[in-house]
């Protein structure tokens, strides 16, 4: 099987047992979510806005957007973020609560605000700025090779060839990592995002292997501060007057990869996939620049990939529903963006809306630290993709599978050229 | 009309400072700074009702 196949297989052959009922018998990792979830969101905010499974040791799963800020915001602190992603493994090397195992995601407070402070200035709106002329040639030359093996039907598959590769190239510049890893970074986050129980992997094949590897190429060729990269200035950093210990390095790391490539790559390729439906959507934005800064909001409302969850850490109540610490909650921000009490015509993409408080990135402390790359990437790949091909169509919209797990996007976005710009 | 930015409610979203960097700019680790503290120019009103209606963590309120 090839590292792409692997990835793409569905739940890497675990048989999920069927959803009796999502109200108490949720599953965000089976095949009918990935295929339904908007109308799963829909039909539970309405009847049961706070739902259950005995799945996973026990979850509890809100969808109404005012539950879900409230628990982002955390005032109570009834919620930890030491684990952030569902999963059935108990991890031996954790590192202790409050830092977690990949901060500042996983951390708590108040050592959180320390933990994030070292990475806030390097992913700021100004110096992410910096990257977009790299992140549009990239995406130039990208197409450049797409269009060139364009076969006789004028298709190619816009998720391989094009969305996919962006995030990855991206942050494998920010970290100085080589560009031609992009097929292990993949298979990485499929191990760890996507399909998180089967981790069952020799150390060589790990993630924590490879920057184990990385960090030591650093260390032995240290760089002044703001002249290396991302892993340099992790190895320069202090907190609380000491260097970072080597696990918060790679946990670091580990999250600067696995959060900002299928999370971006799946922003993209929901984006192309909506306006490769939508020929009115797809003739404003293309001749219409001053429509793009509103658009890309409500691609990422309408479209948001990430779901995170926390653990209850204190008994209480939640709707009527009773909450015992280390249950798990899932926090599906797409369905808080969706929810027709905090947006008009929720469930359309209205391409210019002017009021749009989404929480794609997240809400409170942990908002994404990477949004502005994020949204770089997508501003840029969109508008590199039009400024190409003027027109374009989804072909065999019932093969496009999104995916599974707490990321949602296409995974295959089979596209006709129809006019080239 | 007056901007009102509740400092400790912004997460750094950056929504303010993309849709209208006449009235806002972004300190070194991202959090919106409020460039224009008394009155706002008729013609960014509308920037400023903008900036009210895309923030998140609900940080930022118009006052006559």
């Amino acid at each position: 099987m090839s590292i792409d196949e692997q990835a793409d297989a569905p739940s890497a052959g675990v048989e999920k047992a069927p959803v009796a009922d999502w109200a108490t018998d949720f599953d965000h990792t089976h095949p009918d979510y990935a295929a339904n979830a908007p109308q799963i969101w829909d039909e539970l905010r309405s009847s049961c806005p706070v739902a259950h499974t005995e799945r996973f040791g026990g979850m509890w799963i809100p969808t109404r957007h005012d539950d879900i800020k409230a628990i982002a915001d955390n005032d109570n602190g009834w919620y930890t973020s030491h684990e952030v992603v569902v999963n059935d493994v108990q991890d031996q090397d954790l590192l202790p609560p409050p830092i977690g195992p990949a901060p500042p995601i996983t951390s708590d407070p108040p050592f959180h605000a320390d933990a994030r402070r070292l990475l806030l200035a390097p992913f700021g709106p100004k110096e992410i700025e910096k990257l977009e002329p790299f992140a549009r040639s990239y995406c130039h030359s990208l197409l450049d090779d797409a269009l060139a093996d364009l076969d006789d039907d004028q298709t190619f598959d816009a998720a391989r060839a094009y969305s996919q590769h962006i995030p990855v190239r991206v942050i494998a510049e920010m970290l100085g990592l080589p560009p031609e890893d992009g097929d292990k970074f993949r298979t990485f986050i499929h191990h760890i995002v996507e399909n998180p129980i089967d981790r069952d992997l020799p150390y060589e094949e790990t993630i924590d292997y490879y920057f184990d590897v990385e960090i030591e190429k650093c260390k032995a060729d240290p760089k002044p501060e703001g002249e290396g990269s991302l892993i340099d200035h992790l190895l320069n950093v202090e907190i609380f007057g000491e260097k970072l210990a080597h696990e918060h390095v790679r946990g670091t790391l580990i999250l600067l990869l696995v959060a900002g490539i299928d999370t971006t790559w799946s922003a993209i390729g929901s984006s192309l996939w909506h306006l490769a439906q939508n020929p009115d959507d797809l003739a404003r934005f293309r001749d219409d620049p001053d429509v793009r800064i509103f658009a890309v909001e409500e691609f990422l409302r309408l479209y948001a990939p990430v779901t995170m969850a926390r653990r209850v850490a204190e008994d209480h109540e939640l709707r009527g529903c009773p909450l015992k610490a280390g249950d798990w909650l899932l926090l599906p921000f797409p369905a808080a963006n969706r929810d027709p009490e905090a947006f008009e015509r929720a469930d359309e993409f209205v391409i210019d809306r002017q009021k749009n408080r989404h929480g794609a990135f997240g809400l409170g402390i942990h908002r994404c630290l990477g949004s502005n790359l994020a949204r770089m990437e997508l501003a840029v790949a969109l508008d590199v993709f039009v400024e190409r091909i003027a027109e374009f169509e989804l072909i065999g919209r019932n093969q496009v599978r999104f995916s599974t797990g707490q990321i949602r996007g296409p995974r295959e976005l089979p596209i006709r050229v129809k006019s080239f710009a | 009309m007056k901007v009102t930015y509740k400092r400790e409610l912004c997460q750094g979203h950056n929504r303010c400072y993309m849709l209208a960097p006449e009235i806002f700019d972004v300190d070194d680790e991202g959090y919106a700074v409020l460039k224009i503290e008394g009155e706002i120019p008729a013609e960014l009103h509308d920037k400023a009702q903008l900036c009210v209606d895309n923030c998140p963590e609900y940080a930022i309120e118009l006052t006559d």
